[in-house]
């Protein structure tokens, strides 16, 4: 059997790996047109702040494909011909597969601004994205991020290390406040501010000017607002790379590719995983098209099972994110909407320092805990994930808050300062009974839950 | 302007340049003075004893006559040297002429007939006169070589002889102000990561691996050959030394199959960190003057002489003496480096607390233990005892094998020839901290509390040797080597110092023999081999078969080797010559690995080269933390994004991503918990953690969120 994955993101690799995990005799190819060799995505910034060398982005070293039997193939997919079980590539060659998994990502959007296709403006996506812009820093003198997502922030940091300065324009009050909480958005776009980056907020691009070469030399805003700049970054979201399917009409696409609960397309053996997949019937209260690294990771596992007919529906489990905005870290885990939701309460701790805040969701009516929003401090994951899973009580997770404290050791500890404020909006009396430590932290995960 | 180095103030560029001049003075210096010999120091030496008997006062009287007619030949007393290098090739010359004329001198005369201690004539068994042997009364070898830097250094003259507090402040003093000028203003920027760049730093970047195997070639080769001549000719110390390493390259890369697999070549793009070699040859260089040819930087103990002598006069209440050595020279340096460089890990780190504790606990540690105690103890010893001191002075916290020669016989009488019983405490404090200090500490939090919280050279490769951090090699094949190599050093450490406790001791009915010794000695390692196979049976750790198999051979074998020396006897353990394992360890590991290479190739592969793959303490404390430790790097649920920060940043080369990816926790013989990858980690994946909960299977759970069949997508087990 020869399964061919389009793709070597971590969708796609984990899907490899898993199915040579799984099966010694399957014959498993790689095509990626992007790098010889995995790499992690998520790391390309630090490549081009000079934290990593390109070699430290894979997490792999190159002999583990050799050794696994994963065969690469650089090589860019033209169209699949599905009835054929075919792959045509650009220089013309082909390719046969009994299975097709497409993991091929996305690509950032251009929501058809003037001048979004001069040079000089450019997402953050790719290893030739990064190529580009490490290819024109040098002509860059000032620059301008437009989306208050995650790689905005992002490209903003790496920009500023090269100490070009940069204007970072939002469309919203404050910094991804679509996705967190409205305190934690403030916090974030106070973070980003103190770090010397131009943040505006509620500005709009309108349009893109040509410096007279065919680049970008300068931007206007839908204010009216003139910022010149030799760079502009497009970094409002990404979207399935699924323009090469279209030709081919027996794969169903919507905003990506359409896969049921097995990750299957309208093609019975293709299959589509991690951004570019789109979920027909998603689980409540998630999205159908996730674009983040663990759901490419765990629809990876998950495919890998479904080819080897050991059906298994993709189930992404509690939600669970992080990131970090300059040196703001940040953890969710589980239900934390931007705006709330009738009937969720919320207990919201910050430090008078402005940079460390907790967040803890719950049921209004039962107490039972929902999910956690951590800014500036670490929190376990399996000690959150038990406690939502089990619908803990709130005041139980209160007493035993240390228990998820993941901070290095000698930090300061702020659960009970989570507590009192508990005390003081609730009139009750708790006092925290575990501090942070790893063996309370085990004994509790080790404890079968009592039904 | 778009730039690849960080923003820089004036104050900063100020401080860089000062420190660029402290290092041009630093180097310069050495040529500055002038030598001039005088002919009393240079005889001095060769004065009869008191006790000499006839013959031995006539060659005594010889060779001083010879060493006159021939320095005045020779113009070694009328000339001024420009160099050392010229003061030290008329100093052989000189020697090279009288000891020929010595010999010519006995060659034709005749040697003298020795006499008893009573000052009888000897004869020998036909009741012939007995003459004394050539080697007796000719002039050795040896005498110039341990002379030579001392008549070097007394034969200097001029600027830095006249005025060391001068050079002083231009070395030291303007070094530390143009590290500390750089180093302030980082506190201003805000806390947070500071690793911008330091892939685009000429000093930083690190070669890539053709550059390193060359260097590492250059340096192995060149200690070995050197290492011929310091063994005064005998091939058969550095022969085995390059045989098991070439037996261990070829483990490695064939056995192991790490010979054509392909490693990340962990080496810059473009073109190799000129600045990075050029540090990296200078720290080399510097530690093969400091060590094996001293009589090249006198300028440098002269400068720091006044320190020294000022803290022996003070504490000590003379007037006079405590004039520095090579060692003080070294020592001063280290701390000052450590304070420094130390300041700087603060400010780096500084929204991480873990950081800054642990860092200013090494920074205390060496200015303390390692620095002052030793400095101070020195300096109160009242009067000597024969030609022990009344006190003994040692680093309290240098623990065997590191301290290699803690067990030779002259550090055993230094702790036990005196007359209080500070020196007792010591012996037995250094025992208790080998046999049970270290097991227990590594128990309770791992080798951390050793390697990155106390010890010394792991200071200085935190504080000094923080910027190169991210040089070492994260490959499988490089784990491989050093796995193999720190062992080795490890065996060799035991067995030199088996043999030196085995010559020292007496063969007699006092209770601390022989024969006690080696019982003791296989008992500690029977207790040894049953915790790592308990540790084995118990553990679901991975394990390597092999190197437990290893391990135990060794174990089995040296009981062995011990019931054959309890059956049989013999004057000298395992090896013919205690003193010549001792030298060629002193020299070999001592001076070489931890030195030339352990240091000088910070820039070239890494800070921790020598803790990586050289220190048999740290091998020790490995083991311990591998089988017998609550402690353990926790990797947080599914939250890694496979970055590589953290291994990017770890020092000893552990692919910590490989870990954390799978949701593993991290169990490494080598890690020292510097707590580095938690601090660079984006994710809060991370957390350096003590449990007595899972002993035997931590870092056995996957906690990455994946399918069970039974149990559908869960997050654990």
């Amino acid at each position: 059997m020869h399964v061919a994955i389009i793709g070597n993101g971590i969708a796609g690799v984990s899907a490899a790996r898993w199915l040579r995990k799984l099966d010694d005799a399957v014959r498993i190819t790689i095509i990626s047109a992007e790098t010889e060799f995995h790499f992690s995505r998520t790391a390309l910034m630090y490549a081009y702040m000079g934290h990593m060398r390109w070699e430290d982005l894979m997490p792999y070293e190159p002999f583990f494909w050799e050794k696994n039997r994963i065969d690469l193939e650089r090589n860019y997919v033209e169209r699949v011909h599905a009835a054929d079980n075919k792959l045509e590539f650009a220089d013309g060659t082909t390719m046969l597969y009994d299975h097709l998994v497409i993991a091929c990502g996305s690509k950032w959007n251009k929501f058809g601004w003037p001048g979004q296709d001069l040079e000089r403006v450019g997402g953050m996506v790719s290893a030739q994205d990064l190529q580009y812009l490490e290819e024109i820093t040098p002509e860059i003198k000032k620059a301008v991020v437009v989306g208050g997502g995650l790689i905005g922030i992002e490209l903003a940091e790496m920009l500023h290390s090269r100490q070009i300065p940069v204007s970072l324009l939002i469309r919203e009050g404050s910094y991804w406040s679509n996705a967190l909480p409205p305190e934690e958005s403030r916090m974030v776009s106070r973070h980003i501010k103190s770090h010397h980056i131009d943040l505006r907020e509620n500005t709009e691009l309108d349009t893109i000017h040509d410096d007279g070469k065919g680049a970008a030399g300068s931007v206007t805003t839908k204010d009216g607002e003139k910022i010149d700049c030799q760079f502009v970054g497009l970094t409002a979201g990404v979207s399935p790379n699924v323009s090469f399917l279209k030709s081919e009409e027996s794969i169903e696409l919507g905003r990506g590719i359409k896969v049921d609960n097995n990750l299957r397309t309208s093609v019975p053996n293709i299959y589509a995983i991690g951004d570019c997949a789109e979920l027909r019937t998603p689980r409540e209260g998630r999205r159908n098209i996730e674009a983040i690294w663990y759901t490419g990771r765990m629809m990876g596992e998950t495919v890998a099972y479904n080819i080897l007919n050991k059906p298994v529906e993709y189930d992404p489990g509690i939600w669970f994110n992080s990131a970090k905005f300059i040196d703001l870290e940040y953890q969710v885990y589980g239900e934390v909407p931007a705006h709330g939701r009738e009937g969720l309460a919320s207990l919201y701790w910050e430090h008078e320092d402005g940079e460390h805040a907790v967040r803890i969701n719950y049921e209004a009516s039962t107490k039972a805990v929902r999910g956690f929003n951590l800014m500036g401090i670490r929190y376990r994951h399996e000690v959150c994930e038990k406690w939502i899973a089990t619908e803990t009580h709130i005041e139980e997770v209160l007493q035993n808050l240390g228990l998820a404290n993941f901070d290095p050791e000698f930090y300061k500890q702020y659960e009970q300062d989570v507590v009192n404020l508990y005390n003081q909006q609730e009139g009750t009396k708790l006092e925290l009974k575990t501090k942070r430590g790893l063996s309370a932290a085990i004994r509790f995960l080790r404890k079968a839950v009592s039904t | 302007m778009p730039t690849t180095s960080t923003k820089k103030s004036v104050l900063q560029y100020i401080g860089l340049g000062l420190f660029a001049i402290s290092l041009l003075v630093f180097t310069a210096m050495l040529g500055l003075d002038d030598y001039k010999f005088n002919e009393e120091q240079i005889l001095t030496p060769f004065a009869a004893g008191e006790d000499a008997n006839y013959w031995q006062q006539d060659a005594a009287a010889f060779h001083q006559a010879h060493l006159k007619i021939a320095g005045e030949e020779t113009g070694l007393f009328s000339e001024t040297f420009g160099t050392t290098f010229a003061s030290e090739k008329k100093l052989k010359q000189t020697y090279a002429t009288a000891q020929a004329r010595v010999k010519e001198y006995y060659e034709t005369e005749g040697l003298p007939q020795d006499v008893d201690g009573e000052g009888n004539p000897k004869t020998n068994e036909e009741g012939e006169p007995a003459l004394v042997q050539m080697w007796q009364v000719e002039l050795p070898d040896w005498k110039l070589k341990n002379n030579a830097a001392g008549w070097i250094k007394n034969a200097a003259t001029g600027p830095v002889e006249s005025n060391p507090w001068l050079f002083f402040l231009l070395t030291f003093g303007l070094g530390a102000l143009g590290g500390l000028l750089y180093i302030i203003p980082k506190f201003s920027a805000q806390p947070g990561i500071k690793n911008d760049h330091i892939f685009h730093n000429q000093l930083t970047r690190g070669l890539d691996l053709s550059w390193r195997s060359v260097f590492l070639t250059l340096t192995v080769v060149g200690i070995l050959v050197y290492g011929f001549y310091y063994m005064d000719d005998k091939l058969v110390w550095p022969a085995i030394t390059a045989a098991i390493g070439l037996a261990i390259i070829g483990l490695v890369l064939f056995v192991h199959h790490s010979w054509g697999r392909d490693a990340r070549d962990a080496g810059p793009e473009d073109y190799s960190g000129w600045l990075g070699i050029l540090a990296g040859t200078y720290f080399i260089a510097f530690y093969v003057l400091l060590y094996w040819a001293d009589q090249h930087v006198v300028a440098w103990v002269h400068m720091v002489s006044p320190i020294s002598e000022g803290i022996y006069q003070y504490f000590s209440g003379y007037n006079e003496g405590g004039e520095a050595g090579k060692w003080f020279l070294y020592g001063l340096m280290y701390t000052f480096i450590m304070l420094v460089m130390g300041v700087r890990m603060i400010s780096k780190y500084r929204h991480n607390k873990y950081q800054i504790i642990r860092t200013i606990s090494v920074m205390f540690f060496q200015l303390s233990f390692a620095f002052m105690i030793p400095e101070i103890l020195l300096a109160l010893n009242k009067g000597w005892h024969g030609d022990k001191a009344t006190l003994p002075f040692q680093d309290m916290k240098n623990i065997w094998p590191l301290d290699y020669d803690f067990f030779h016989s002259w550090s055993i009488d230094g702790f036990i020839d005196n007359p209080g019983s500070l020196g007792m405490f010591m012996l037995f404090w250094g025992i208790i901290l080998v046999i049970v200090g270290v097991p227990l500490m590594v128990h309770l939090v791992g080798k951390r509390w050793y390697c990155s919280w106390v010890c010394g050279c792991g200071g200085l490769a935190e504080t000094m040797g923080d910027p190169w951090r991210q040089l070492s090699d994260k490959s499988l094949r490089a784990w491989k080597f050093e796995r193999y190599i720190i062992h080795g050093v490890l065996i060799f450490a035991i067995l030199m110092t088996a043999a030196t406790i085995y010559s020292f001791l007496p063969n007699d009915d006092y209770w601390i023999n022989r024969t006690s010794f080696l019982i003791i000695f296989s008992a500690l390692l029977a207790i040894a081999m049953a915790v790592a196979l308990v540790a084995y049976q118990k553990s679901r750790l991975t394990i390597s078969k092999l190197g437990l198999s290893l391990g135990v051979a060794f174990g089995v074998g040296m009981i062995a080797l011990n019931i054959y020396y309890m059956t049989f006897g013999g004057d000298n353990y395992l090896f013919a010559s205690t003193g010549n394992v001792q030298k060629w360890y002193g020299f070999l590991i001592g001076a070489g690995f931890a030195g030339v290479v352990g240091t000088g190739f910070y820039p070239l592969m890494g800070n921790r080269v020598w803790c990586r793959f050289g220190c048999p303490l740290a091998a020790y404390l490995g083991l311990v933390q591998k089988f017998q430790s609550r402690f353990r790097i926790t990797t947080n649920g599914s939250q890694c994004i496979s970055c590589g920060n953290c291994s990017t940043h770890c020092e000893m080369g552990i692919d910590v991503r490989a870990y954390a990816q799978k949701g593993q926790d991290i169990v490494r013989a080598s890690c020292v918990g510097c707590g580095v990858c938690s601090a660079v980690c984006p994710r809060g994946v991370l957390r350096l953690e003590n449990s007595s909960e899972d002993i035997y299977d931590r870092a056995e759970t996957e906690r990455v969120i994946h399918i069970d069949m039974e149990n559908g997508i869960s997050l654990m087990n």
